[in-house]
């Protein structure tokens, strides 16, 4: 058994002069003390990567910096996946008493730290260093390519992804922390920039800074208890070009396993974080979780299901999409805001109930999955 | 292993793949042995170049200045008559489902597969 104690999470957008490290340690600091616990009392420490600041032992030059002696330490490269990995992992190191208390933590100056273009052009080389990257593909061509095929199979337009764009600018205009606090509309995203068709600028997240962290622990140290129920991963390919049929994705593969492991079936979901570097990302993966029929997601977005007051609240910081993308801190993002509402501790964006939440994590080209539930416990 | 045929990714105006003399699967990434079953040495050919469109995207901006010269390009993944997939430059107004046939062309230095419509 494990419990998600603490969660901190800095604002997203520039940060101007903050080293990776700066804010993965300020991410830390916050998580630590919303658990109530001393740095010393960490003894487990998990961190993904930074782009900007690469090393091969990224978690002990953390660990040193931050002030801690870990007897559990090291980094996880799983893409976009990589913090819903290291929860994953967290809570089977806790439940097998290998640590007591993991600190879970990303954080890198990704939009300052570096150039667009470099941003850009490091992300590229996700793709077959001989088949894909001398073709000049970059990441948003990758999923650019997905969507004119689930489009095509699934009868989805341009104005359907755009729903999503909207969805999450509505939902990061409630958050402080959030990069973006423009309303946009669907004809804003139709008339934004052609960046990789049929994605244009504002179906794509944005380049941010930022950092998050939270504490996975064997007991719960404060009495709000939330509970990591059951887990799965699946990994179909690293490549596009190696992908499998639209129908035989990850998703759905983590998501059987998940329920299966958990108990816990789709219908009792309340409250879901998902995956969200692209609108494309967003739809299909919904609809492959089962929180929407195929095609159907954007039009449960324009009835107002996904909404802060609809059946299902997704994303109330903004995701990705608006919240902002810091890389392995980005996604990591969703499970503090679902932390923050299951604890009844949202403020402005509370919603009505997540006592049960889907989180779902992706990594390169829909290629590494992570499916987890999260239940409140009295 | 049997000898490497040369082809796009290293110059050469050719598009090879593998098949598995074991299992009879067809692979792209050239490997040493097959992805499917594991046997070792699959055989080298070359792909007659005709295909269908399986997806699209229309790049408009670019990460670099040697592919910038190039915007807006097509990046398109084409199932080969033989059975692979493999991600190529095509005309812009490719869509899902034409079938293409493979030339070659210049882009950022490199050679590409180049895809447009069968005549």
């Amino acid at each position: 058994m494990s419990f998600i104690t603490g969660v901190g999470l800095t604002p997203y957008g520039k940060h101007e002069g903050s080293s990776s490290l700066d804010l993965m340690s300020k991410a830390a600091e916050l998580a630590i003390a919303d658990a109530g616990l001393k740095r010393s009392e960490v003894d487990g420490v998990l961190c993904g990567y930074s782009t900007v600041s690469p090393h091969i032992m990224l978690a002990t030059v953390f660990a040193e910096h931050f002030g801690i002696q870990p007897s559990y330490a090291h980094a996880v490269q799983v893409g976009g996946a990589t913090g819903l990995a290291m929860t994953m992992l967290a809570h089977h190191l806790v439940d097998a008493g290998v640590a007591r208390h993991v600190l879970v933590v990303g954080g890198e100056n990704r939009l300052t730290g570096q150039s667009r273009d470099a941003s850009i052009q490091a992300l590229a080389q996700v793709g077959h260093p001989d088949y894909e990257v001398s073709l000049g593909p970059t990441i948003p061509a990758y999923y650019g390519l997905v969507a004119s095929r689930y489009m095509h199979e699934y009868g989805v337009t341009e104005e359907d992804l755009a729903e999503f764009a909207v969805l999450m600018r509505t939902h990061a205009l409630t958050h402080p922390g959030a990069q973006f606090h423009d309303p946009i509309t669907v004809a804003d995203v139709m008339a934004s920039r052609p960046v990789a068709m049929p994605l244009k600028l504002l179906d794509c997240c944005p380049v941010s800074d930022g950092g998050a962290a939270f504490v996975v622990s064997r007991e719960p140290t404060r009495a709000s208890r939330i509970r990591v129920r059951g887990c799965a991963q699946a990994h179909t390919h690293q490549h596009v070009t190696a992908a499998p049929a639209l129908s035989e994705l990850g998703a759905e593969i983590a998501i059987a396993k998940a329920t299966a492991a958990s108990g816990i079936a789709i219908s009792d979901v309340r409250y879901a974080a998902v995956y969200d570097s692209f609108t494309i990302t967003l739809a299909m993966l919904l609809e492959d979780l089962g929180l929407a029929g195929r095609g159907e997601a954007a039009a449960r977005v324009r009835a107002g299901y996904f909404g802060r007051d609809g059946t299902v609240p997704l994303n109330t910081h903004g995701g990705l999409l608006s919240y902002g993308h810091c890389g392995v801190g980005g996604a990591m993002a969703h499970l503090v805001e679902t932390h923050l509402q299951m604890t009844g501790r949202a403020g402005p964006r509370q919603v009505r109930d997540a006592s049960v939440a889907l989180l779902h994590g992706d990594g390169g080209v829909l290629s590494s999955h992570v499916s987890m539930f999260l239940e409140r416990v009295r | 292993m049997t000898e490497r045929l040369a082809d796009w990714t290293i110059g050469t105006e050719a598009i090879i793949y593998q098949s598995c003399r074991a299992c009879g699967k067809v692979q792209y990434f050239r490997r040493a042995f097959c992805a499917a079953c594991g046997a070792p040495d699959p055989v080298e050919q070359r792909a007659s170049g005709a295909g269908t469109i399986y997806a699209t995207s229309l790049v408009c901006r670019a990460a670099t200045p040697e592919t910038r010269a190039h915007v807006p390009y097509n990046i398109v993944l084409v199932d080969a008559a033989e059975g692979f997939r493999m991600m190529a430059h095509g005309d812009n107004d490719l869509t899902i489902g034409d079938v293409v046939t493979a030339s070659y062309r210049s882009f950022a230095g490199r050679l590409v597969p180049y895809f447009a419509k069968t005549r």
